[in-house]
């Protein structure tokens, strides 16, 4: 087991940028995800740690080894591959067992390790079977179990999910959570799926048009996106372009963008911000607080009609025109209220502690970013 | 890294480039070089006098094998295409028994086929006389020969091209296509012409090609039918024959760029629009025949092709039991015994050309299996610049005429080289190994590419992953996953070789004269029933093979062209 390193990489194909001066650190016994739309350079990255991509610059180290030009079989890192590539003309046993005897190990040990890892992934009973006749489910795990069979430093996890149904996907989330603490193995899980990414890691690292947009743990990257890129990526949110007004105290004053009367109050900081970003304000659904009556005395509050009421069973997602703009608040489904329903006038306020001011990256040229 | 990656790369190309160069574009240049060539000085007399207005011979030759040609694609055409729908768009009994019928002419060997049409409509024909004794007519009522002859035997051989690739793309057509457009109010005329047909368009076109390229090339038909009629494929072996090897070089330029012409005509079309499905899973579609009487006719009819398309090979069977010296001037053999198949055990002469046939197709096939695979793999999973000409210079051998390649080699190794070691090849055994070797390198490459193509790269960079070598993943992951195709291919490529006719009989040796050879041979002196055995022997290793490939590798004759 060892940590990753990667040290200023970027990987040019013939006429684009997959990957743009990414500095990135992997720590041992983590599991790390790299979260991103497709085409954002998580899947380019990953392949660089595999070593089936070299980098055009930089440098690829496992713990305090350089691994940047070595091939992939010598790097001992278990891959877990999107189709998960299991080998059609063998069965479960001599799929797992295909890393051990390249290893030179001697037959008994092969039979009992490859026991041993089907085990772990509960398919003890299907040693002997052609893996044309296991499903989708199935499939992964023996994927699993032959990359961690071979007692890899790292693990390489490729969106290992996405073509299983989605109540197999739940079952497996845990499943190979429960393999990644079993082990304590360093993981590196790639994904589009900002709830796998939440649920699962340790650490993210949000990418977008190669660039690495913002590291942290899951809460940090839901609670305080370093743009309104991560923001609107990860979970839902209300992205309202600001102008920057000035210090009020305590809080920062900002005005709407679309119209300048309408002022927002933050308290939080931006974590970065440099002279020329435009800013806008991210609130959470969740966050935003709905009244039937006009509260009084307190900031941020705007005067709204609910356009549409969708419920969906532990809540109700609230779509309410504030005029400029059309906000998304999220209600929990409460019984023994009544819901606003569409045509209702309310009020919403967006509390100032939620309230998160951040640079504007998307629909301008990228910039990059540090956080 | 990167740089052992692309050495790595170019150690396997050089092999594949080395021999292509050496036994593909070399003998071709030597030819062209040649045909400019006119007593001892460079000039353009070869292609005045083929143009030249003094003897038309060959200008008539070149129009002959062109007409010939295209009217061999009309009339397979004619008969492959409404059987292709017949058979995959109706249910009637005995259907996929007909259907399997339907691919006999390949089982066939060009010149055994030849033989067989002679001796059954010809002017002595079984079957011509039979209808002669039937009706008390004084003379045959029709025999075959010269351009009928021509065309009906390519029509006969050519036919399954058609039907083959409008039949996998008939299957192929998701049924919901037709149900749309009847949906949306075409009639049964509208939705023929608007959607099937478009859709055929491309499987029509590649086959009308084919078989142009075929007959073009087709030499086996005119050398035993023609007469006096002459086209391009005849002249170049008589040109040979006759000595005059520079006319023959310049007879081979002219055939060959009809022929590559037509390659990359078909290349460009092919890549030119992609009309594959987007649907995935269609299950096959095909509608019951419900009226009894038309599905009593469909029955019969199909009968009656079954036995039109077995006729020649029970012909050969027949023939092959009749002793030699047993029908002279009867109408009918009446003698039937095994004596040619035992003098196949008790005379060396008669066993000879069958072991010289076995050896040599096996050399080349094994040479073909080596090369292929390297070959398949550097196309399909290696990156690397000039891959099209490569590719094309693969290909080179399927569009040049065998009489060409057979012309190649003779002007290209009659002579030391350093490709040959130093050695003369025309005249000594191993020529006829390499023109089978040549002949077939594309049969066996492409059918080896299309397995790779399916083979996900995943596959091999999860056993780099798991910590194996290149060598390891080749021989553990790639070679058990891609043998089907390879299997396919290089039996194929051995079957062929045992019937090589064209190559052969510009190349061979008394002492390594293989079977076609000596049936020539046979029919010369008029032993029909040696020469029919000779042909049941390739007859029945083609069977053999066929049946080896679908039952152990899963291999659909039709998958293998």
């Amino acid at each position: 087991m060892s940590s990753v390193l990667l040290e200023n990489i970027t990987k040019s194909f013939k006429d684009y940028q997959a990957v743009k001066e990414l500095n990135l650190e992997v720590k041992k016994g983590e599991f790390f995800t790299f979260l991103g739309p497709s085409g954002c350079g998580k899947t380019t990255t990953l392949r660089m740690i595999a070593g089936f991509y070299y980098p055009t610059t930089g440098r690829v180290l496992f713990g305090d080894r350089d691994m940047t030009r070595v091939v992939p079989e010598k790097r001992n890192t278990g891959m877990v591959f999107q189709n998960y590539a299991l080998f059609p003309h063998m069965t479960v046993f001599e799929n797992v067992a295909f890393g051990l005897k390249v290893r030179r190990l001697g037959s008994a040990e092969i039979k009992k390790k490859v026991e041993q890892s089907l085990k772990k992934v509960r398919l003890e009973a299907f040693i002997g079977r052609q893996v044309s006749q296991l499903s989708g489910g199935q499939q992964q795990r023996v994927a699993l179990a032959r990359s961690l069979v071979i007692e890899p430093e790292i693990l390489l996890l490729d969106e290992p999910l996405s073509n299983l149904d989605a109540r197999l996907r739940d079952e497996m989330r845990t499943e190979i959570l429960r393999l990644q603490r079993d082990y304590g193995i360093t993981t590196i899980y790639v994904t589009h799926d900002q709830v796998e990414a939440l649920s699962m890691s340790d650490r993210i690292a949000v990418f977008n048009f190669g660039e690495c947009q913002q590291v942290g743990t899951p809460k940090e990257i839901y609670n305080e996106p370093a743009n309104d890129f991560v923001a609107a990526f990860i979970g839902e949110t209300n992205l309202i372009p600001v102008i920057w007004d000035g210090k009020g105290g305590e809080t920062l004053q900002f005005s709407w963008e679309e119209n300048k009367n309408k002022k927002v109050v933050a308290e939080t900081l931006f974590s970065s911000y440099e002279r020329d970003h435009h800013l806008s304000v991210s609130i959470r659904p969740e966050a935003v607080e709905v009244f039937d009556e006009e509260p009084l005395n307190l900031q941020n509050v705007y005067e709204g009609n609910v356009e549409l009421a969708q419920f969906t069973g532990a809540s109700v997602n609230l779509f309410i025109s504030l005029g400029e703009k059309t906000v998304q608040a999220l209600i929990l489904n409460n019984q023994t209220r009544r819901e606003p329903q569409p045509g209702d006038k309310v009020w919403v306020r967006f509390p100032e502690s939620h309230v998160r001011v951040i640079p504007r990256v998307m629909n301008q040229p990228a910039r990059s970013m540090s956080t | 890294m990167k740089n052992r990656d692309r050495r790595f790369t170019l150690l396997l190309l050089i092999p594949v480039i080395l021999v292509l160069v050496a036994y593909v574009l070399y003998p071709s240049l030597r030819t062209l070089i040649e045909s400019f060539h006119h007593k001892g000085g460079w000039n353009l007399k070869n292609y005045e006098t083929f143009f030249g207005t003094e003897s038309r011979s060959n200008l008539r030759a070149l129009w002959n094998s062109v007409y010939i040609s295209l009217l061999s694609v009309l009339f397979s055409a004619l008969i492959g295409v409404p059987l292709a729908f017949i058979f995959n768009k109706y249910e009637f009994p005995g259907r996929s028994f007909f259907s399997s019928a339907a691919i006999l002419p390949i089982v066939l060997p060009s010149l055994v086929g030849v033989m067989a049409f002679m001796f059954l409509y010809g002017e002595s024909g079984l079957v011509p006389n039979a209808i002669k004794d039937l009706l008390g007519l004084k003379h045959v009522p029709f025999k075959i020969g010269g351009v009928s002859g021509i065309l009906i035997v390519h029509a006969y051989t050519m036919y399954v091209y058609f039907y083959m690739t409008v039949s996998s793309t008939i299957r192929s057509i998701d049924p919901s296509l037709e149900e749309a457009a009847y949906n949306l109010g075409a009639g049964r005329f509208t939705v023929f012409r608007k959607v099937t047909l478009p859709l055929l368009t491309p499987a029509i076109v590649g086959a009308s090609l084919l078989v142009f390229m075929t007959s073009m090339a087709s030499f086996s038909a005119p050398f035993l039918l023609a007469g006096g009629f002459r086209v391009l494929s005849l002249q170049i072996y008589f040109s040979k024959v006759n000595g005059n090897l520079q006319m023959a070089a310049a007879q081979s330029v002219i055939l060959s760029v009809v022929s590559i012409s037509f390659l990359l005509f078909m290349r460009w079309y092919q890549n030119r629009r992609d009309y594959r499905m987007a649907t995935k899973g269609i299950g096959a579609h095909r509608s019951e025949i419900k009226n009894p009487f038309l599905k009593g006719s469909m029955v019969i009819l199909g009968v009656l092709g079954v036995i039109i398309l077995l006729l020649p090979h029970a012909t050969i069977l027949i023939l092959s039991l009749v002793p030699d010296g047993t029908w002279t001037y009867q109408t009918y053999p009446s003698v039937f015994n095994i004596e040619n198949y035992l003098f196949l055990f008790t005379e060396p002469k008669i066993w000879d050309p069958v072991r010289n046939s076995l050896i040599l197709a096996f050399l080349a096939t094994l040479g073909n299996l080596v090369f292929g695979v390297l070959t398949s793999y550097v196309l399909v999973k290696r990156k690397f610049y000039g891959k099209n000409m490569l590719d094309i210079m693969v290909m080179l051998p399927w569009a040049l005429p065998a009489t060409v390649v057979g012309m190649n080699l003779i002007l290209a190794f009659n002579e030391p080289s350093p490709f040959t070691f130093g050695n003369i090849l025309v005249g000594t055994f191993w020529i006829l190994p390499l023109a089978y070797f040549i002949r077939h390198i594309p049969l066996v490459v492409r059918s080896t590419n299309a397995s790779l193509e399916q083979l996900d790269d995943s596959l091999e960079e999860a056993a780099r992953n798991l910590g194996a070598g290149w060598f390891y993943l080749f021989r553990r992951v790639v070679l058990p996953l891609v043998m089907p195709g390879i299997m396919a291919g290089t039996l194929l490529a051995f079957v062929e070789a045992v019937g090589e006719f064209p190559t052969s009989v510009l190349l061979y040796t008394l002492s390594n004269r293989p079977i076609s050879i000596e049936i020539m041979n046979q029919l010369r002196m008029f032993n029909m029933g040696q020469a029919a055995a000779y042909g049941m022997i390739q007859i029945s290793l083609i069977g053999l093979v066929l049946f080896i490939s679908n039952k152990f590798f899963g291999i659909k004759a039709e998958r293998s062209l």
